[in-house]
């Protein structure tokens, strides 16, 4: 059973509908004992790093997640939740995170004036993932990996194999997808990255721990 | 440039989707659920739904449609008309919607687009503004579906949006509007050059190429059309073929 944690915080309908549609076996909950029970975790999210960070918080839900992680069950941070598996962001901040991947939070680089080239900030839309290789989810998709974010900061991650896929954001490669181990997370929005979305979420729901641990190993 | 969403804009009035010309003199086109589902096929980038008169009778039936929509098409969502409060914001993301389009309510009390951010993230709050020409660079934002004048100006209104916290305009011509001749240009670049924020431009488009005029010249980061996709002039598939073939990236 995959869980998705509910905090109050993220499209929770759209994310359901779309597990729903991969047949996934999914129960939407905030009940920190289900945490224990479940095969695999899901933690979306939309706001702002503290306020998500603090209502995670005040449902008693981060301690649980932690060990979670430490017991190697897959967690699939979404938005704001793969930011919240870091450290720490800087938005509104500092704040601390779960600090399950090392790294920090931190905006987005600027656009310069008559750059052609330029994503405003938020960067809202469609962009297409540079995915590292033999990412055992990403991988699943095609030639053409377009998926939608609506962001202004990312997952800056301190150590470069934990990098998954990159877009480009105003001439640096960004992290877009970050993995370690059993962990991880995508800052853009599966649930609404139509069927290239979808099938990323069927790759999850289907993918064991041992199989994402295997490339967090660089095996 | 990165790629530009290219998003199907479904105005609602009651059970259908309906087409008008000014905003005004509406024709029946179809139904909201069949018709997104039918643009989430074509690979469309986004859905705008707009209630057009939920302001006027004060009530808010499109949620439903929201809802079942939500069911099917996962691409962002967009609803907009009537909604007045942080509660209806809530009540519109909770029916599966990722954004709302604030226009009426946020003329009346623009503190609302404050307070709608600082809940709920800019991320989520598009400003909508219906422009009307009122001399040479001069536009004057209307409310209710293009039906009551505000007198607030269209370049200042953006500006105040902004800081504010909206997190995209929706900029739409009621001067093209329906009209197949292209987009108010002037009105676009004009928006594009106050924000920084993304800018979404509507109203006018009736061939491919007056989408590319207004994303290459005039630095849109998103259209939406109505006419373009309902009555088949451009189809999405063709529009973004057109598109890639002027050098323009398109999701695909």
């Amino acid at each position: 059973m995959t869980l998705v944690i509910d905090y109050g915080r993220g499209n929770l309908f759209s994310l359901g509908e779309a597990l729903r549609h991969v047949q996934a076996d999914y129960e939407i909950s905030g009940d920190p004992a289900k945490i224990v029970a479940a095969n695999r975790i899901i933690l979306p999210g939309v706001g702002a790093f503290g306020d998500a960070m603090q209502a995670l918080g005040a449902r008693g839900l981060v301690a649980p997640l932690k060990q979670a992680a430490e017991r190697g069950i897959p967690i699939l941070g979404i938005c704001v939740g793969c930011q919240l598996l870091l450290d720490a962001s800087e938005e509104f901040g500092p704040h601390q995170g779960l600090g399950l991947i090392p790294g920090t939070v931190t905006r987005l680089p600027a656009p310069s004036a008559g750059d052609p080239d330029m994503i405003r900030i938020p960067n809202v839309g469609w962009r297409r993932l540079d995915i590292r290789p033999g990412q055992p989810v990403l991988s699943a998709l095609t030639a053409e990996p377009w998926v939608y974010f609506v962001h202004s900061f990312a997952p800056m991650v301190s150590d470069a194999d934990h990098i998954a896929a990159t877009i480009q954001v105003n001439g640096r490669a960004v992290p877009a997808a970050i993995q370690k181990g059993a962990m991880l997370g995508f800052q853009f929005h599966p649930e609404k990255s139509g069927p290239a979305g979808l099938k990323l979420l069927h790759e999850f729901v289907a993918s064991t721990a041992a199989g994402l641990h295997q490339v967090g190993q660089g095996v | 440039m990165p790629a530009p969403r290219i998003i199907a804009r479904l105005d609602i009035k009651g059970p259908n989707v309906i087409k008008g010309i000014h905003l005004e003199g509406l024709r029946v086109i179809g139904n909201p659920g069949e018709m997104a589902r039918a643009y989430y096929a074509q690979d469309v980038d986004e859905i705008i739904y707009m209630d057009t008169v939920a302001s006027l009778y004060r009530r808010n039936s499109i949620l439903d449609a929201v809802s079942e929509a939500a069911r099917d098409v996962f691409v962002p969502i967009t609803v907009g008309g009537g909604i007045r409060s942080v509660d209806d914001i809530v009540a519109a993301l909770r029916s599966g919607a990722d954004k709302v389009a604030l226009n009426t309510a946020a003329i009346a009390r623009p503190e609302l687009i404050r307070e709608a951010a600082e809940a709920l993230g800019s991320q989520c709050i598009v400003l909508s503004v219906e422009a009307k020409t009122r001399g040479a660079g001069q536009w004057e934002a209307l409310t209710d579906n293009g039906r009551e004048r505000t007198g607030v100006d269209v370049l200042d209104w953006v500006t105040r949006a902004e800081s504010l916290g909206a997190g995209e305009i929706l900029v739409t011509s009621v001067d093209m509007e329906g009209t197949r001749k292209g987009f108010d240009h002037a009105l676009l670049s004009a928006v594009r050059a106050r924000v920084s924020i993304p800018v979404i431009g509507c109203g006018g488009a009736g061939r491919a190429n007056h989408v590319i005029k207004a994303i290459e010249d005039d630095g849109l980061d998103a259209v939406a059309c109505a006419s373009l996709f309902h009555y088949d002039l451009c189809p999405l598939s063709e529009l973004k073929q057109t598109l890639s073939a002027a050098g323009i990236q398109v999701r695909h």
